[in-house]
């Protein structure tokens, strides 16, 4: 599994990662950003790129 | 040579993406970073920002993570900057005239800001904001009280403006244009912007320039065109960049702004033939984008360089697999520019290439308050810009799609 963290002091709610993995990360209706907290290995190459997009790079994975 | 790295000159965010681009499509050789700043890659957005207001912030809290496909094979060569490409050898040479051999090359080599358009004299005082260096000298003279200069109104001036004033500072723009923001978003949302900052206390000397500067060792006052004098302990520079090409110049590249490059990065030289083992990526590069039409541009948005870097990537590694790299070239490259910015409590979010528009529509919102703007080149969306109303701004990126059967 992949363990993701998103840094909500560092988050503004951008929503870039939501284009790249609608699967694990979403903007509410108060466009605020909600995100599952595991995904699977597979996902990996979808979660890297919405870490890479993160205009604050709050995204942080972790391999377990 | 079978030995020679993959040599990416730039150790910029550009650079690691394209390295962990190439990994990715395969590419498990030697990987030689040459870059000028002392740091290894970081991220720039904060440095108009957050690293700019908080004391102690420095390279950790904006240096990009090393993923683990980097972690074996890469050389770090920096505080380095290259000085000439021998391209028929294959040979960066670097200030210091070390020869660094390569099998393709990654030219990723950014910008720099223009410099102050009058003579400085010598006199101290006077900031531009592109590296972490240039912003942690910046911060420690954004002291509570001190008269701040901007020079320019674009996305850099400006926030360095909010920085500023929420620093305490007393901060002037001087600015060509009309409105800040007037070339990227127009003056419709450029007016708001100018109104926003002018609640915080900025004052404006909009179609202004810089006449002269006044002081003994540090500027004290400068004197615009206008013929207003401004008292002023900060002048900061923020009317746009130049491309960092002058080590190509000799090398056979099209370098006459930035490095000329087609869909698949790859660099084309003056006699127009594409060089299958050199690259550019990120600010640098010059290139068409099929989304908008067939006019090359170096395009300065942050998410420009990830997506050169991680298609270089591909194309890099099918290269030195000794695959045809044609279809993958032929295959298009248009990716969708996206950019945000943070002034005070505004935060903007625009997709695609606002300042290609030629009418621009209020579609949802309020200007003083939240809002979406739509920018239309003919009767073509060519961009989108909102402050606030995200969700509705991110359901734009769908409507942005290649004219016909180009791909």
């Amino acid at each position: 599994m992949i363990k993701i963290d998103v840094d909500m002091n560092k988050c503004q709610h951008y929503g870039q990662c939501v284009f790249e993995a609608p699967e694990v990360f979403q903007l509410n209706a108060d466009d605020k950003l909600e995100y599952k907290a595991e995904a699977p290995d597979e996902m990996l190459a979808d979660l890297e790129a919405a870490a890479d997009v993160c205009p604050m790079q709050a995204i942080m994975l972790t391999r377990e | 040579m079978t030995d020679a790295p993959l040599l990416i000159v730039g150790a910029s965010m550009a650079g690691l993406r394209t390295a962990e681009g190439a990994r990715r499509a395969g590419y498990d050789g030697p990987i030689e970073f040459l870059g000028a700043e002392a740091h290894a890659p970081y991220n720039r957005p904060p440095l108009s920002k957050e690293l700019l207001q908080t004391e102690g912030h420095g390279h950790d809290e904006v240096a990009f993570p090393i993923r683990s496909a980097l972690e074996q094979g890469v050389t770090w060569t920096l505080g380095r900057a290259a000085a000439s490409l021998d391209a028929e050898r294959r040979v960066v040479v670097d200030e210091a005239g070390v020869e660094h051999p390569y099998s393709s090359l990654v030219i990723a080599t950014g910008l720099r800001p223009k410099p102050l358009p009058i003579p400085s004299h010598g006199l101290g005082g006077i900031h531009v904001l592109r590296t972490l260096d240039d912003a942690v000298g910046l911060r420690s003279a954004l002291r509570p009280g001190a008269n701040v200069v901007i020079l320019g109104s674009g996305f850099v001036g400006c926030e360095i403006a909010a920085t500023a004033a929420k620093n305490g500072c007393s901060v002037s723009i001087v600015t060509q244009s009309a409105v800040p923001l007037d070339r990227a978003l127009g003056p419709e949302l450029g007016g708001e912007v100018r109104r926003r900052h002018e609640a915080h206390g900025v004052r404006f000397f909009t179609r202004d320039g810089l006449f002269g500067l006044v002081g003994e060792t540090a500027v004290e006052r400068v004197i615009l065109t206008s013929g207003v004098m401004l008292e002023c302990d900060v002048l900061v520079v923020a009317i746009g960049s130049d491309p960092n090409t002058e080590w190509l110049q000799g090398s056979g590249l099209d370098v006459s702004d930035g490095v000329l490059v087609d869909a698949g990065l790859r660099a084309i030289g003056v006699d127009g033939v594409v060089r299958p083992d050199v690259f550019a990526v990120g600010d640098v590069a010059r290139y068409p984008n099929p989304l908008f039409d067939d006019v090359p541009r170096r395009v300065e948005h942050w998410n420009l360089p990830t997506e050169t870097g991680k298609r270089a990537g591909q194309l890099i590694a099918a290269h030195l697999r000794g695959d045809d790299c044609e279809p993958l070239a032929a295959a298009g490259f248009a990716p969708l520019p996206s950019f945000w910015s943070d002034q005070y409590d505004m935060h903007l979010l625009a997709f695609g290439m606002t300042y290609l528009a030629d009418r621009r529509e209020l579609v949802a919102g309020s200007l003083d308050d939240e809002c979406v703007v739509e920018y239309f080149r003919g009767e073509t969306l060519v961009g989108v810009c909102g402050i606030g109303m995200r969700s509705l701004v991110q359901s734009y990126r769908s409507r942005f799609s290649m004219p016909s059967a180009t791909v």
